[in-house]
């Protein structure tokens, strides 16, 4: 669907109707047919990234010339959202918030796992399954309940009503069990037996066994929160208090058909993220292997 | 926050100062866990039977008269008939371009990285801005499709004004923000067949189509429940898309695009009917319910084969 509505697309299909010749003629045709079908699903993927910023460095007057790429490109607009529009808070709400949350579920998270996979006590199995079953619970069912304890205790409208529902989450503490589960019980028991206290066992010998699952885990989380959405329309009230998304969300449905703002503001929210994902794009792709798999 | 097991504390056995430090470790994680998703939950459900609505101070209880209306309301089957249409749509595509691609990969010898990476990036992009960004490639008139159209001699089609196409160009937004992630998890399914298996059966005298039949398709078996159930998850909760695609026009036209999640935020945030809204949650979540066990039955199944 994505690929017979962008152009590019029909490229795609050619190159696949190839490949049965190619194979007639030789491995050489297959492999050709291979590369052009990758690029042109490539280019296809790439395309929405490419008009994006092409019309954020057009002038309003280009818009309407129908051409692709801008004659005279200009950083107008991307210097009017930054300027005119709470743009930067946004931009540091949502990396606070982020930041703040995912420090808070890599602690909790790995300290739960640890707990719940390398020490004996009673009810480790029920709090476990306790944990376990609310992966089951959707947002959507937690968002009015929310948001009615908000409105009661004063949380609308504040950083912590908008980052408490994520401080924790269930599926980190799946994981984080499952890795912890693969920590050695030799060298915890070594290390107790050095005078290690419970909790420096968890800091100082297991945690640094398991960085990688950390990291993964760590990515997606600041991920899904510097993208979440439902609860921070909900519970954010002013301008000042926006996350990106939200900012984004309603800074576009305000300029009504000021697209060269629009795609400005999304520019601005996209190109970081790409230039994070440039640096760590190996961390991430494995951990969606790592996390993906184990659940 | 540091163990309470501290060495002068040697009246107490070691399994009493175990579990003491395991609980310790546990108080604020079970609190929250408590107070932040279970109780809520049941909060949901307590809601669903009251006349909830947020300006009044009463709330009276009204037993299950708020399902009775989310069900005989026309927008809620509207919107879960929407809903599986996204999923309908979206899934295949996902899985079909997903396996596509995996398949391209394997056989690339260069670039191989390249090329997942490129399409991979749509899954990190912001949704809100991918979303805007679609929205403008979809315009009728200043549009890429639009330009094209017009070179052609055709009328542009306008993709999100038309309630016939506008949920299927959401969903290809959907399928391009989730193809890269499916692509990640079906190579890593592929990878984790032993080679042996395709020597072992090319000795027998398989070839191509019966290697891939008999052999990748089977042992493929639980990447594809993973990646349907996932992906089923995905559009059950379809929200943030289908709002910033047809932003002024929630729902799009004439409902045509709303699902389950905008009707409950549209009927809780927006008319504040809480109760009802409560209500429609508790379906969404009966429906997931549905989709866990079938999953468990669909990976049993596969343990017995």
């Amino acid at each position: 669907m994505a690929r017979a509505l962008a152009p590019g697309g029909r490229t795609g299909r050619a190159a696949s109707a190839r490949v049965p010749r190619g194979s007639r003629t030789g491995a050489r045709w297959t492999s050709a047919a291979v590369y052009v079908a990758l690029a042109a699903g490539g280019v296809a993927v790439v395309f929405p990234f490419a008009w994006m910023l092409a019309t954020a460095l057009k002038t309003p007057q280009q818009i309407f010339e129908l051409t692709f790429w801008p004659s005279a490109p200009t950083l107008d607009n991307i210097r009017q959202v930054v300027l005119a529009t709470q743009f930067p808070r946004w931009f540091a709400n949502s990396l606070g918030v982020a930041a703040a949350t995912t420090a808070s579920v890599a602690f909790f998270d790995s300290l739960v796992g640890y707990t719940l996979a390398k020490l004996r006590f009673p009810g480790r199995d029920l709090i476990f399954i306790v944990i376990l079953s609310t992966l089951m619970i959707p947002t959507e069912m937690l968002v009015i309940p929310w948001y009615i304890m908000s409105a009661r205790l004063g949380w609308i409208d504040t950083y912590w009503g908008i980052l408490f529902p994520g401080i924790m989450s269930a599926f980190g503490v799946f994981l984080m069990r499952q890795f912890m589960a693969g920590v050695p019980d030799e060298l915890l028991e070594a290390a107790r037996i050095d005078g290690l206290s419970e909790f420096g066992l968890f800091t100082r010998v297991a945690l640094p066994l398991v960085r990688p699952a950390l990291a993964a885990l760590c990515i997606f989380t600041f991920l899904g929160n510097w993208n979440a959405f439902l609860w921070p329309l909900i519970v954010i009230q002013t301008a000042g208090m926006r996350t990106l998304p939200v900012g984004i969300a309603l800074f576009s449905g305000e300029a009504g058909s000021s697209w060269h703002l629009i795609m400005a503001a999304s520019t601005l929210a996209v190109l970081p993220v790409l230039a994070v994902f440039a640096l760590l794009q190996r961390q991430i792709i494995e951990g969606v292997v790592l996390t993906g798999l184990r659940s | 926050m540091s163990g309470p097991a501290g060495r002068a504390r040697r009246g107490l056995s070691l399994r009493a100062r175990r579990t003491l430090s395991a609980y310790t470790f546990l108080a604020v994680p079970l609190v929250f866990f408590l107070a932040i998703r279970i109780a809520p939950a049941a909060g949901a459900m307590v809601i669903s039977l009251h006349r909830w609505n947020i300006v009044g101070t009463d709330q009276p209880w009204v037993g299950l008269a708020n399902f009775r209306e989310v069900l005989s309301d026309r927008q809620f089957w509207q919107a879960a008939t929407n809903t599986l249409r996204y999923a309908a749509a979206g899934i295949p595509a996902q899985l079909v371009l997903g396996f596509a691609v995996a398949l391209l990969l394997r056989r690339a010898a260069r670039f191989r990285g390249l090329f997942r990476t490129v399409y991979f990036v749509p899954f990190v992009t912001p949704v809100v801005a991918a979303a805007w960004v679609w929205q403008w490639m979809y315009s009728p008139n200043f549009g890429p499709l639009a330009m094209l159209a017009g070179r052609l001699g055709l009328p542009a089609p306008a993709l999100l004004r038309t309630p016939v196409l506008a949920l299927y160009a959401i969903t290809a937004l959907v399928v391009w923000e989730y193809l890269g992630f499916q692509v990640v998890i079906f190579l890593a399914g592929l990878e984790a067949i032993p080679r042996v298996y395709y020597e072992a059966a090319a000795v027998d005298g398989a070839r191509g189509w019966d290697l891939f039949r008999h052999i990748t398709v089977p042992l493929l078996n639980a990447t594809l429940v993973f990646s349907v159930v996932y992906a089923t998850i995905v559009y059950l909760q379809l929200f943030t898309q289908v709002l910033n695609m047809t932003f002024g026009d929630p729902g799009g036209p004439l409902g045509s695009t709303a699902t389950v999640v905008l009707y409950v935020y549209t009927l809780g945030f927006q008319r504040f009917h809480m109760g009802q809204a409560a209500a429609a949650t508790v379906v969404l979540f009966a429906a997931l319910l549905g989709v866990a066990l079938l999953q468990l039955t669909v990976l049993t199944r596969r343990v017995e084969y």
